[in-house]
C-alpha cells in the first residue's frame, strides 16, 4: 500500500513560502519527516505489515492442529467453490445496500433541516452535538438497549398487546434481519448526518436566493442546487456505511441472535476454530471488494479538498 | 439569509428530527431506566421495585467476568491511546503544512486505516504476533491497533484545523523572533488547543469503546467491551443494564468535561 505513487496529487496551500532555516539545529527541508514520522510507523506497523501477513497467511496450508507455511491456493479455492460463500457475502451486501439507503434518507433529512431551517447558530451547534453524543459511547451497549424494546416480553410488544392489535408477541423484531438492519440504522445514521451536514453548511446562501428570485421552488431549490452541491458529503457518509457494515460482524451476531450470517461473522467463526489460513483469504476477499467498492465511490470525491 | 417564514415544511422536518432523536436516545435510557430495577426485576419492563442492587452486584465478585479489571485496563488504555493520538496527529499536522515527498501516500494510508474492516486489523495484528512469538497484549497489540482507528480522526481533524489556520500569527512571532518550537509552543499550541482536546475525546471515548479491533489484539486479560460482549451471552440479569448505565455514564463524563472544555476556552477567548 505505500507503493503508490501518489506524491504528484497533493498540493498543500503555502508550500512554497518555505520558512527560514533557524533553531534546534534540524535542516527545516527534515522537519515535516520527523514529524510525520511516528504515525508513519503506526500505519506501517499495526496496518501495512498486518495486511500484509493477512495475504500472506491466505496462501499457506493448515490442518486440525497447525498453520503449515506453505504456498497453495486451496484456501481460495475452498472458498470461493463453496455456495455458502457466495450465500453470505450476498446477505452481507443486501444488509449493506439496506442500511445505506435507510441511513442515506435519514441523514439527509436531518442535516437538511439542521443546515437550512434551523436559523440560530447555536441551536444548530447544540442540535448537531445532540446527533453526535452517541458517536462518543459504546456501540455494544446501544445494541443491548434494543433487547427490552424488542424482545419477546418487550415494551414494542406489550404495547401491541394491550392496544389488542396482535395477540401473539411478535417473534420477528428481536434476533432476525429486521433487527440487525435496525441496529446498524441506529449506530450508523451518524457517519452520513456529520459529513452531509458538513457540506451543505459551504454551500453559498446566495445560490439558493438566486434560485428562489429565478422562480424555483421549495422543492426545485432541493433537488436542484442542494442535492448536487451535497454530493461529496454523500459519498463520505456512504463510504463510512459501506465499509461499516460489509466488515461488520458483531452486530451481525448480537442482533441476528445466530439467525443471519455476515462476511466478518464468517471470518470470525475461522478465527476461532483457528483456520487462520481460510480466514485470511476470505479476509483478503472482503478486502478487495470493499477497496473496490470505495474506488468507485471516491470517483465522486476529492476527499482533501472537503477538510 | 433573511428570517423563512416557518412554514409546513419546517415543522415536518422539525417533528422528523425529535422522532430521530427519540430513536438514538430512546433504547439508551430505557436501560438506564431498568438498571435501577428491583432485586427481583428482569431484563424488561415492567419494574420489579427499584433498588441498586444491580450496581451493588457490580462491585461484587462475579460468576463470569472481571469487570473491575477490565474496566481500569479499558481505562488506561484509552488514556494512553489519547495522549499518543493528540501528540502524534499534531505533530503530522505540522508537517502536512508543508509540502514533502510521500505526503500524498501518508494521507491515502491514513484513509485506507479509516476503510480498511476493523476484523482485518483485528487477524492481521493477530497473526503478525502469532508469526513472530510475541504474545498479543491489551498495552502492546490492542493499543496499535486502537491507535489504526483514532489516529485517523486526529489526523484529519489537524487538516481541517490548518486548513483555516492563518499563517500571519507565525510570522508575527518570527518577526518577533520566536524561534521555530517558540512559536509552536507560545503561538500555534494555544490557538489550537480547543480541537487538540477534540482530537483527545475521538482518542479516549474511540479505544474506550472499541470492540472488533480488540477481539484478536487483547491476549489473555479483556478490556471492557470484550467484557461486555461475553456478558451478553451469559448474564440475564439487570446487572448488565448497571454495567451499561455505569459506562455510559463515563462516557458523557468525558464528552461534558471535553466539551466544556472547549466552552470555557472560546468565551475567556471571546472575553480579551
Amino acid at each position: 500500500m505505500l507503493g503508490i505513487p501518489m506524491t504528484t496529487t497533493v498540493t498543500t496551500e503555502a508550500a512554497d513560502e518555505a520558512p527560514p532555516a533557524r533553531g534546534l539545529g534540524i535542516p527545516t527541508a527534515w522537519r515535516p519527516y520527523l514529524q510525520v514520522a511516528p504515525l508513519t510507523a503506526v500505519f506501517v506497523l499495526f496496518l501495512v505489515i498486518p495486511i500484509l501477513t493477512i495475504v500472506i497467511v491466505s496462501f499457506w496450508d493448515y490442518d486440525s492442529v497447525q498453520v503449515i507455511p506453505d504456498f497453495v491456493l486451496t484456501n481460495y479455492q475452498e472458498l470461493l467453490g463453496s455456495p455458502v460463500t457466495w450465500k453470505i457475502y450476498l446477505n452481507t451486501v443486501k444488509f449493506t445496500v439496506l442500511v445505506w439507503a435507510l441511513t442515506l434518507l435519514i441523514g439527509f433529512i436531518v442535516a437538511y433541516f439542521l443546515a437550512f431551517h434551523v436559523q440560530s447558530v447555536v441551536w444548530q451547534t447544540a442540535l448537531f452535538l445532540v446527533c453526535t453524543i452517541p458517536f462518543w459511547t459504546s456501540n455494544i451497549i446501544r445494541m443491548i438497549s434494543w433487547i427490552p424494546f424488542l424482545g419477546r416480553n418487550g415494551l414494542i410488544n406489550q404495547t401491541l398487546i394491550n392496544l389488542g392489535i396482535v395477540d401473539h408477541p411478535l417473534e420477528f423484531l428481536l434476533f432476525s434481519d429486521f433487527s440487525v438492519v435496525l441496529a446498524f440504522v441506529h449506530l450508523y445514521t451518524l457517519f452520513m448526518v456529520v459529513p452531509i451536514f458538513n457540506s451543505m453548511m459551504r454551500i453559498d446562501r446566495s445560490l439558493i436566493e438566486a434560485a428562489r428570485d429565478a422562480g424555483a421552488s421549495g422543492w426545485q431549490i432541493l433537488t436542484n442546487v442542494i442535492v448536487p452541491l451535497s454530493k461529496s458529503g454523500i459519498a463520505i457518509g456512504s463510504i463510512f456505511i459501506v465499509t461499516l457494515v460489509m466488515g461488520d460482524f458483531i452486530t451481525v451476531r448480537l442482533m441476528s441472535g445466530g439467525q443471519s450470517a455476515s462476511v466478518g461473522l464468517m471470518i470470525a467463526n475461522q478465527i476461532s476454530l483457528l483456520q487462520y489460513p481460510a480466514a485470511a483469504a476470505n479476509a483478503v476477499v472482503l478486502l478487495v471488494i470493499v477497496l473496490l467498492m470505495v474506488a468507485a465511490m471516491l470517483r465522486i470525491v476529492d476527499i482533501r479538498k472537503e477538510l | 439569509m433573511h428570517q423563512a417564514k416557518r412554514g409546513l415544511a419546517f415543522w415536518c422536518l422539525a417533528a422528523f428530527f425529535v422522532l430521530f432523536v427519540l430513536f438514538l436516545y430512546g433504547p439508551i435510557s430505557t436501560i438506564l431506566i431498568l438498571s435501577f430495577q428491583g432485586p427481583d426485576g428482569g431484563l424488561t419492563f415492567p419494574m420489579n421495585g427499584s433498588s441498586l442492587h444491580w450496581f451493588r452486584n457490580l462491585t461484587e465478585q462475579q460468576a463470569v467476568g472481571d469487570f473491575g479489571g477490565s474496566f481500569s485496563r479499558s481505562a488506561i488504555l484509552g488514556l494512553i491511546v489519547m495522549a499518543i493520538t493528540v501528540v502524534f496527529s499534531f505533530a503530522a499536522g505540522l508537517a502536512f503544512r508543508n509540502r514533502f515527498r510521500g505526503a500524498g501516500a501518508i494521507f491515502y494510508l491514513a484513509i485506507a486505516s479509516l476503510i480498511v474492516p476493523s476484523i482485518l486489523v483485528s487477524l492481521g495484528i493477530g497473526l503478525m504476533f502469532n508469526i513472530l512469538g510475541l504474545e498479543p497484549t491489551w498495552y502492546s497489540s490492542a493499543l496499535g491497533a486502537h491507535l489504526t482507528w483514532t489516529l485517523p480522526f486526529g489526523l484529519l481533524i489537524m487538516f481541517a484545523v490548518f486548513n483555516r489556520f492563518s499563517p500571519a500569527y507565525e510570522e508575527a512571532a518570527r518577526d518577533l523572533g520566536a524561534t521555530p518550537w517558540q512559536s509552536v509552543r507560545h503561538v500555534v499550541l494555544p490557538i489550537i488547543l480547543p480541537s487538540l482536546i477534540g482530537v483527545g475525546l475521538f482518542g479516549f471515548t474511540l479505544s474506550y469503546d472499541e470492540f472488533a479491533r480488540t477481539l484478536m489484539t487483547a491476549g489473555s486479560f479483556n478490556t471492557l467491551p470484550l467484557e461486555i460482549y461475553g456478558m451478553t451471552t451469559n448474564v440475564t440479569t439487570p446487572v448488565l443494564y448497571a454495567l451499561g448505565t455505569t459506562t455510559t455514564g463515563l462516557s458523557f463524563t468525558v464528552i461534558v468535561a471535553a466539551l466544556g472544555t472547549v466552552l470555557m476556552l472560546q468565551r475567556r477567548r471571546a472575553r480579551r
